[in-house]
Formats: C-alpha cells, sequence, structure tokens
C-alpha cells in the first residue's frame, strides 16, 4: 500500500488531476466502445430478423394472391363451361 | 496445419467458434484489468522523479503498444484479403480498425495528460508524438473507407491498400526516439533482456498491459462477429440462426 489515507490516494501526490483525468477518460472510452460494439451486434441482428419477417409476410401474401388468381381462374372456366354447354344446348 | 486451419475460412464454423471463446475472454480481461489496474494505482511505488504521474504510465504505454500492434494486425489481415482473396480476413480487419482507432486516441490523450505536469505542455510537434498522429489518422482513414462503398468487397480492398501503405508509418513510431531528437523518452520495458525499472513497477505493467490487450481481443472477436453477419445476412445458415433467436 502506497498510500497513507484515503484522501492521500486521491490526491496522488498532487498530481490527482491528470492521473485522474487519464483514467477517467480511458476507461469511458473503452467502455464505450465495448457498448457501442454490442450495440451494433444486436442492431444487425434486429435488421437481419426485420428483413426475414419481411420476405415472409411477402411470400405469404404472394401465396395468397396466387391462390385467389387460381379461384377466379377456376370460376372463370366453370362459367366459361357452362356457357359452351348452354350454346351446346340452345340450337 | 493447413488442413486443420481450413475450417475456420468458413464464416459460419468461425462465428460459432468465436462465439464459445467470448465469454471467456470476457471473464479472463475483467480479472486482469481489475487486479492490474488495483496495484498500479494503490500498490505500485512511485517514480522517485515523477511521483504518483507516472501512474499514467500503466495504462499509456499498453495502449501505445497495442495501437501499433492492432495495426500490424490489420494490415496483415488486409494483405491476405487483397492477396488470397479470404473474405474473413477482410472481415477481421474492418473489425480491427475502430479498436486500434480507440485505442491509439487513448494513447495519445494519456500522454499529452502525463505530458502535461511532466514537460508542461499538453503537445507538442515532436517526431513521436506526430507520428502517433498520423496513426490515429490512417486508422480514421481506413474506417472511412470501409465504410465509403456499398460493395463491401471492393472498400475491403481500398481499406487494406491503405492501410498496407500505412505500415510504412509503424517503424517510424518506433525508432523515432532514436532517430530523432525527441522530448519523448525512449524505451522503458520494451527491451526484452532486462527492463529498466524495478520489479514491482514491471508487473502491474504486464498485467495491465495483458488486461487491455485482452479487452482489445474482446471487443475485435464481438465486432469480427458483427461483420460476419452483416456479410452473410443472406445465407441459409444466418437464417436459420436468427429465426432460431427471435428479433429482440
Amino acid at each position: 500500500m502506497q498510500f497513507d489515507s484515503i484522501s492521500a490516494f486521491f490526491d496522488m501526490g498532487g498530481y490527482a488531476f491528470f492521473v485522474w483525468l487519464s483514467y477517467g477518460v480511458s476507461a469511458f472510452l473503452l467502455a464505450a466502445l465495448v457498448y457501442s460494439s454490442h450495440n451494433n451486434h444486436k442492431n444487425v441482428k434486429n435488421k437481419i430478423a426485420q428483413r426475414l419477417q419481411r420476405e415472409i409476410k411477402l411470400r405469404k401474401a404472394a401465396e395468397k394472391s396466387l391462390a385467389e388468381a387460381k379461384q377466379t381462374d377456376d370460376k372463370m372456366s366453370v362459367v366459361q363451361d357452362l356457357s359452351k354447354k348452354s350454346n351446346k344446348v340452345v340450337p | 496445419m493447413w488442413k486443420w486451419l481450413h475450417p475456420y475460412a468458413n464464416p459460419e464454423v468461425s462465428y460459432h467458434f468465436v462465439g464459445k471463446l467470448l465469454p471467456w475472454i470476457s471473464k479472463i480481461t475483467f480479472v486482469l484489468l481489475f487486479i492490474g489496474i488495483v496495484w498500479a494505482l494503490v500498490f505500485a511505488p512511485a517514480d522517485y522523479q515523477q511521483g504518483d504521474s507516472f501512474r499514467i504510465f500503466y495504462i499509456h504505454v499498453p495502449t501505445a503498444i497495442l495501437s501499433m500492434s492492432i495495426y500490424m494486425a490489420m494490415a496483415t489481415a488486409a494483405f491476405c484479403s487483397l492477396v488470397w482473396q479470404f473474405r474473413l480476413a477482410d472481415a477481421s480487419a474492418a473489425a480491427m480498425a475502430p479498436v486500434g482507432a480507440v485505442i491509439t486516441a487513448i494513447a495519445l490523450f494519456t500522454g499529452a495528460a502525463w505530458g502535461k505536469p511532466m514537460w508542461g505542455t499538453w503537445w507538442i510537434w515532436d517526431a513521436r508524438l506526430t507520428s502517433e498522429l498520423v496513426l490515429l489518422f490512417l486508422y480514421l482513414g481506413v474506417i472511412a473507407l470501409h465504410n465509403a462503398f456499398e460493395d463491401k468487397n471492393l472498400a475491403g480492398k481500398a481499406a487494406g491498400i491503405l492501410s498496407l501503405v500505412g505500415v510504412v508509418n509503424i517503424p517510424i513510431i518506433k525508432y523515432s526516439v532514436e532517430w530523432w531528437n525527441t522530448l519523448h523518452q525512449g524505451a522503458t520495458v520494451s527491451k526484452m533482456s532486462a527492463p529498466s525499472m524495478s520489479m514491482n513497477m514491471f508487473w502491474p505493467f504486464v498485467i495491465c498491459f495483458l488486461g487491455i490487450a485482452m479487452l482489445v481481443a474482446f471487443v475485435i472477436c464481438i465486432r469480427f462477429r458483427t461483420e460476419i453477419l452483416s456479410r452473410n445476412g443472406m445465407r441459409p445458415w444466418v437464417r436459420a440462426l436468427i429465426t432460431e433467436e427471435g428479433v429482440k
């Protein structure tokens, strides 16, 4: 233990300002770096997840519209069939 | 050895491998930094000339050494990526640049805060300080180039060429205190044979150095994984991974 008291420790032999400024700024910068890197990782993951969900939504919408189109197609063909039949019947 | 190394060129294998390393690195970092900082601030003796301002040494010197080591690692990765087209080398170079920039900024700042009480000035345009400032600008240039292009391969190439050109600055920093008459003192601890400092100052330095180095490794690993994900976002394994983890 190099210091006699807590106040001597904080005083740093008269160099308190420079020593604590150095340690403080370094700790702050390193903490900010760790935090932003961690945050960045999460953001990238979220972005990919959002894109995947959008893709799923689009695919579902596409399938739905395809199915609807098929249904209307079927109806149309039924109508056409009927009209053909009716054409045959009438004359 | 090549056969053993080969699977790690696969982004998926690398991503999971680094992910397994991360908790261990973080624990070791925490323990080393805690011991190192307490030892440096409380138990290490004060310098007979500089008094307690000498305690800045325990951050300044490790970050200054690491600022150059990270640069060399980044340049090596850039070289591998340019010559052999290793995609992951590019990702690791992109992961290292911001970390190196922060470490260089810390080295410069603590140097200024140490210079003020010891030399009487925050800053002087001396060879060591100026070349270290150039290193910071090189890092910033590399980061800017990595973000300047939408196409990551093109960005990696441009940033890689800049980082290879910048390697010329590293020996200038290292030997500036010998080549020119500078205010900055010569090497104290990097003499392998006999460090010119007492052992109860040397050991806390070693632990602080290892602690900061592990912290650097920790952040680089996180950023490396981020780079892998963002560059492989369309791959099936990334889709599976993200779907499994869900949106947070």
